[in-house]
């Protein structure tokens, strides 16, 4: 059983990166499982998106230490759900902060350097994507999901191929989002290599 | 064909394989895609609303099961309670076709006000309940209870909870029947007009029900016993999962521990509970919000007599509140199993506290702007503010700090009415402010502005109107003249609606138009009796805009005057000046008309 864990502030696509990735798995003739926060915490707020794949008799949550990647959209959100990670667990993070808005009202530091260094001195595989990077080479804000699909494929560790993913994005993405998105994917499969 | 489908979707596609005719309900986290997901499949010749409360939807469920035909009725918990009346005597009268009641149990709670266990309310209303584990469970499980219903004429209970309805899992879809057509209403005094001598007739065969269906449900493929051991574990719902896995890690044999798997909580198949009580040593219940289960072997082991040692959460060995997990379960097993079992990882014990993220108001949400008009006009005066269900809920978090109560759907107002009263006497009377949205409006606030004005209270409402349901996901309400269906409608006036009510004034304003609405609040807190002023503006999430503001940093002073004052999600601080992040901002203007100096402007 493969369990990967993609978390992320509200709004930032940690659902329909989820479902892609489920779906992949599918492809590949796997059993999926997936769990998402859905309602109020979607204004602004943590989310979480478990997926769990070859996983019959499990919990649709992925439990403290047993996710094999920690996905994280956002640096805090990254650091917030390390305790998830296996001991040979690898992290990828998008270097993107969002600054919560109780630490803007406190006026609370909110540095993203050091939360990557933080998780760097933590976990022996770390992969930080810039996210804002992907972005512009891609003419959008809202590919960033994709662009890490890409790089979880391309780390090995979900054992999903492109192919499968690719698959997907065709029978998902609407015909005049599809090269921008398998743009991004590429992009974010580079991170891995 | 194979299909990655959420808890919600698979039970609503289980639904129309049942052959569902008419499908209603009222939109609440974690219940809504069941509803959505059959309009969004509906093969043709499928009846889909949302009715204006859970009560119209549950009655209109009702009537069409009198015709034979199957219904479905969708509500979340909560949403139960309001449709408790036509329930209770339901059961009495019964349905012809099949009719589930498909209510969405919330445990932590996640989205919701309490932790209310629907199985008792199975247990106190009569009507069977079905519990489903998993999503592909729910897919088999809804069909089956619709042919309970069936045949037993009686409406039954199917309750998930938000982890069942909100993961999803591979399942494999049928072809959709056509929906089952009823042989229409036919008419009997005797069978559908609730009296007395009915309901006592009724009792009676509900008892000898209760007695019949528990053996049935001993049966019951849903209710299953695994493993060998002799260490007992009963269980039901999402525990089910969490149980496997737990037991998976700590028993590599299987010689330790057997389940016991509950799927219809009432009836209790109790024929089956004792097999597995002869066949262990100890038990422990692991299930979330009461314990049903638990208490069903209780008063099984008095019943016969037996002596069992029972852990749960009557003996405060598993949490009373909040959900369960893998990781509370291992820890409780390996506790009684003497195994070594710690959640926690050394080398994050020096983990950072990264500040909170509650859920907030969007960026250019008009209820901000609604919220600080009202807040602005009230300035230096005594004021109270009643909240309500929805997004605005949100309006009670600091810097707006605009929400002193919140109850129930509806119940801004009349608590409202009622600190009004409690002061009736007394000269220095606060302005009351009941603060309610759109979508809720219609659903039970229409009867609490009547009973204001007909009691003579002094309140101003304020309508967020939004134009949708938004805290759910956007649904259609009747102010929109949209259905479920697709097809246009009247859309019914707010205003009017208030005005044939006959309130001392009815004002509407754009909350985006600050001084505007400052002066309405003004003058309505003054007038006496009833009074409404309808904030219009649409939700952000529906209207886009590509508009943002953006802040000249040479001018800012660093004040941070419109974080302080609006907590929007777009406003942070950088090198001592405010800047505003692009991709959420919508161009509300709300932070123009605070900054002291001017210096935010659309973006060029």
């Amino acid at each position: 059983m493969k369990s990967l864990l993609l978390c992320g502030v509200g709004g930032q696509g940690t659902v329909l990166a989820s479902r892609i990735l489920a779906q992949a798995a599918m492809e590949e003739g796997k059993f999926a499982r997936t769990a998402e926060t859905i309602g109020m915490a979607q204004r602004g707020g943590c989310v979480v998106s478990h997926v769990r794949i070859d996983s019959k008799d499990c919990s649709p949550l992925v439990p403290l230490k047993k996710a094999d990647i920690l996905i994280a959209f956002e640096p805090g959100e990254a650091v917030r759900n390390l305790p998830y990670l296996k001991p040979e667990g690898i992290v990828i993070v998008c270097d993107n902060p969002i600054c919560p808005v109780t630490a803007s009202l406190a006026g609370i530091e909110y540095d993203s350097r050091k939360m990557i260094d933080y998780i760097k001195s933590k976990v022996e595989r770390v992969i930080v994507v810039d996210g804002n990077k992907i972005c512009e080479e891609c003419g959008s804000s809202k590919v960033v999901n994709v662009a890490l699909v890409g790089t979880i494929i391309k780390t090995g560790a979900a054992e999903l191929s492109e192919e499968s993913v690719k698959k997907v994005l065709k029978d998902k993405l609407k015909p005049e989002f599809l090269e921008m998105n398998m743009k991004a994917l590429t992009l974010g499969m580079e991170y891995a290599i | 064909m194979k299909e990655l489908l959420m808890g919600n979707e698979a039970i609503a596609l289980g639904a129309i394989m049942a052959g569902v005719k008419v499908v209603a309900g009222y939109p609440g986290t974690p219940s809504t895609e069941v509803l959505e997901t059959i309009a969004k499949r509906n093969p043709g010749k499928i009846h889909v609303e949302w009715s204006t409360n859970e009560k119209s939807a549950l009655e209109v469920a009702a009537g069409a099961a009198y015709t034979g035909a199957r219904s479905i009725v969708t509500m979340k918990q909560v949403g139960l309670n309001v449709a408790s009346d036509p329930l209770m005597s339901l059961n009495y009268v019964g349905v012809k076709g099949g009719m589930v009641v498909y209510v969405a149990d919330d445990p932590g709670p996640i989205s919701s006000q309490t932790e209310q266990d629907t199985r008792h309310f199975g247990k106190y209303a009569k009507i069977p309940v079905f519990d489903p584990a998993t999503p592909e469970e729910a897919y088999e499980m809804i069909q089956d209870a619709f042919a309970y219903s069936e045949k037993y004429g009686m409406p039954v209970f199917f309750r998930a909870t938000t982890r069942v309805c909100h993961s999803c899992a591979t399942i494999d879809v049928g072809e959709f029947p056509e929906p089952t057509e009823g042989e229409g209403f036919i008419k009997d005094t005797s069978r559908w007009v609730i009296f007395p001598k009915l309901s006592y007739e009724s009792k009676k065969k509900l008892e000898a029900r209760e007695v019949e269906l528990a053996k049935e449900f001993s049966k019951l493929k849903y209710n299953f016993i695994t493993g060998t051991g002799r260490i007992g574990i009963a269980c039901g719902g999402v525990s089910r999962a969490y149980v496997c896995e737990a037991v998976n890690d700590l028993d590599e044999n299987k010689d330790i521990f057997s389940i016991f798997n509950v799927g219809t909580p009432y009836p209790f198949p109790e024929d089956a509970a004792l097999e597995f009580i002869n066949s262990i040593d100890k038990l422990i219940c692991f299930e979330e919000l009461d314990p049903v289960i638990e208490d069903a072997f209780t008063y099984l082991l008095g019943k016969h007599n037996i002596k069992l040692e029972i852990l749960g959460k009557r003996t405060m060995d598993v949490p009373n509140a909040g959900e369960l997990g893998v990781v509370s379960i291992t820890k409780i097993l390996a506790g009684l199993t003497g195994k070594e079992y710690t959640e926690s990882q050394e080398r994050f014990k020096d983990l950072p506290d990264i500040p909170g993220r509650p859920p907030v108001l969007c960026a250019g949400c008009p209820h901000r702007a609604s919220f600080y008009a009202v807040k602005q006009a009230m300035k230096g005066r005594k004021a109270i503010f009643c909240g309500d269900i929805g997004c605005y809920t949100l309006g009670n978090a600091a810097p707006l700090d605009m929400t002193d109560t919140c109850l129930c759907m509806g119940a801004g107002i009349t608590i409202a009415e009622g600190l009004d009263y409690a002061e009736f006497d007394k000269d220095d009377r606060s302005v009351k402010f009941a603060f309610v949205g759109d979508s809720t409006f219609f659903a039970s606030g229409i009867t609490g502005v009547i009973n204001g004005v007909y009691n003579k209270a002094n309140i101003v409402v304020c309508v967020l109107d939004n134009s949708t349901t938004a805290m759910t996901g956007h649904q259609p309400h009747p102010g929109i003249g949209k259905t479920m269906m697709g097809d246009v409608s009247n859309a019914i006036s707010i205003p009017k609606v208030l005005e044939a009510i006959g309130l001392t004034k009815v004002v509407t304003v754009d909350p985006l138009n600050q001084e505007e609405a400052i002066n309405a609040v003004k003058e309505l807190a003054d007038l006496p009796g009833v009074k409404a002023i309808i904030f219009k503006s649409p939700c952000v999430a529906i209207v886009k805009t590509k508009k943002s503001a953006e802040v000249d940093r040479d001018k800012c002073i660093g004040c941070k005057k419109c974080i302080n004052e609006l907590g929007c999600p777009a406003l942070y601080m950088k090198d001592g000046r405010a800047c505003i992040d692009k991709a959420l901002c919508t161009d509300c203007g709300l932070c123009k008309t605070v900054c002291p100096v001017k210096c935010i402007k659309e973006e060029a």
